[in-house]
């Protein structure tokens, strides 16, 4: 489904990604854990080309976003082919980024129209499904400053479930909420991990990535050091960099 | 006191001055119709990437906040003649002057509304497939109308008072008629009775302003 190879990534003389490998099968819930500044969002940035890699290959379903050649230059698709790989991927930032100027519907309704050029009653009914799906049915008509931080994220998952995409990745969905508002929306993650979704969770929440994740991803330094079943890379018989990470070998 | 205790002198100073008030207001609606367009353009290419297009921009924007108004449409008036040939009529001139002026002011109200726009709702539309245009009509430019606009009505305030300017060129606008009517009859009445049209000018600017910012009011950012 989703495979990125020897990914680079420099801000300035910064190497923040330093040869990363990851793949995502289908129906895989994959989440990638580490400390601040290990790599792990800009690697999800890159996934969704929000930033653009210095070299590395990116194939999402089989099609290239982008390649290193034989040549070592990195070689990004053409515009319009590009914007049909990257709408195979839908993301959940962490400060929710819904569009303030508009309702719940029409934030969700808008790019469906937009983008997928889906007529406003199908966009309508899709929205209206996916708002009840997040339990969020009689918000449909509020504004996103008339909601809690909780509310607000579950919105922004339906957004990006209304495109689509075949892989849905979440930036530290739950970064910006307290303990009650975590759960809320982790129950809707579980709800679509219970689903088959494809996913890749960029998280904090060590008990979710055990629980949900079906494999674990362990960054550190701009290098992924842990990667296999949640289980084991998180179990009874973890590894030293991973009882570092999490402290005094509880979480 | 010659008119303001004789109400049917005052109506009659009043009435005319109503070409003035004319002359007043067409100055005033075209240089807005010509410089919040000019501005929002100004803005874009003056945040460019490219320094070839910005720097010029900066420029101009220097020139057109850093001297003053006055001198521009003097310059206008006279200039443009003298280079290019062409006569130009003078509330063409003005209104030519007061755009480029204004749109210098426009383009940094602008500019910095489109800069206090989070970075997460042009990454948030992208993500969602949104193009550019679409992203900068659809979302970033509803939000940045909210953002600007108390600037933008103290521009709208001051472009009022300025449009005063024009009559250094001769241009038979509110002031100049009130001037005239002033030295005609030597009085400083008609002087006063212009200061009247302009704050009713205003008013009406103001209560459009808190019209639009009420309907503004629905969201919260």
């Amino acid at each position: 489904m989703l495979r990125a190879i020897d990914i680079r990534k420099s801000f300035g003389k910064t190497e923040v990604l330093k040869g990363v490998t990851v793949r995502v099968s289908r129906g895989e819930v994959v989440a990638i854990i580490g400390r601040s500044g290990s790599g792990k969002s800009t690697l999800l940035r890159c996934l969704n080309h929000l930033e653009t890699i210095d070299s590395g290959t990116i194939l999402i379903g089989g099609q290239a976003m982008a390649e290193t050649g034989a040549d070592g230059r990195t070689v990004y698709r053409r515009d319009r082919d590009l914007r049909g790989i990257c709408l195979k991927m839908g993301l959940v930032f962490q400060d929710y980024n819904l569009f303030p100027h508009y309702s719940v519907l029409k934030n969700l309704t808008m790019p469906q129209c937009m983008v997928l050029r889906r007529s406003p009653q199908e966009a309508e009914q899709k929205a209206l499904l996916l708002l009840q799906k997040v339990g969020l049915s009689d918000k449909a008509s509020e504004y996103p400053c008339n909601l809690s931080g909780g509310q607000c994220q579950r919105v922004a998952i339906a957004r990006a479930l209304a495109m689509d995409p075949e892989i849905l990745c979440f930036d530290e969905p739950t970064s910006a909420l307290d303990p009650q508002l975590t759960q809320e929306v982790l129950a809707v993650i579980r709800q679509l991990a219970s689903e088959k979704r494809t996913m890749i969770v960029v998280t904090h929440e060590m008990n979710f990535a055990r629980d949900v994740a079906d494999r674990v991803i362990y960054m550190e330094d701009g290098l992924v050091v842990e990667d296999g079943p949640a289980a084991k890379v998180l179990g009874d018989h973890r590894s030293e960099a991973i009882k570092r990470f999490a402290g005094d070998g509880g979480y | 006191m010659k008119y303001f205790n004789n109400p049917e002198a005052f109506l009659k100073l009043v009435f005319s001055m109503r070409e003035g008030f004319m002359a007043t207001l067409l100055i005033f609606g075209s240089t807005l119709l010509f410089s919040i367009p000019l501005g929002m353009i100004v803005a874009l290419l003056r945040m460019n990437r490219r320094r070839v297009i910005s720097v010029p921009v900066s420029l101009y924007i220097l020139v057109m906040r850093g001297t003053p108004l006055m001198l521009q449409i003097f310059a206008i008036y006279f200039a443009i003649p003298m280079f290019c040939g062409v006569n130009l009529d003078r509330m063409a001139a003005t209104i030519l002057a007061f755009s480029l002026n204004y749109a210098a002011y426009f383009a940094e109200i602008f500019r910095g509304g489109m800069q206090s726009i989070p970075v997460g709702q042009h990454e948030a539309s992208q993500v969602l497939g949104l193009t550019r245009a679409q992203t900068f009509f659809h979302i970033v430019l509803p939000q940045v109308a909210k953002r600007v606009l108390l600037p933008v009505s103290n521009e709208v305030i001051t472009l009022v008072k300025d449009t005063s300017l024009a009559n250094i060129i001769a241009v038979g606008e509110l002031f100049r008629a009130a001037k005239n009517e002033a030295s005609r009859t030597a009085s400083v009445e008609p002087l006063f009775v212009a200061g009247l049209f302009y704050l009713l000018m205003n008013g009406v600017v103001t209560l459009f302003f808190s019209f639009v910012s009420r309907r503004m009011a629905y969201y919260k950012d």
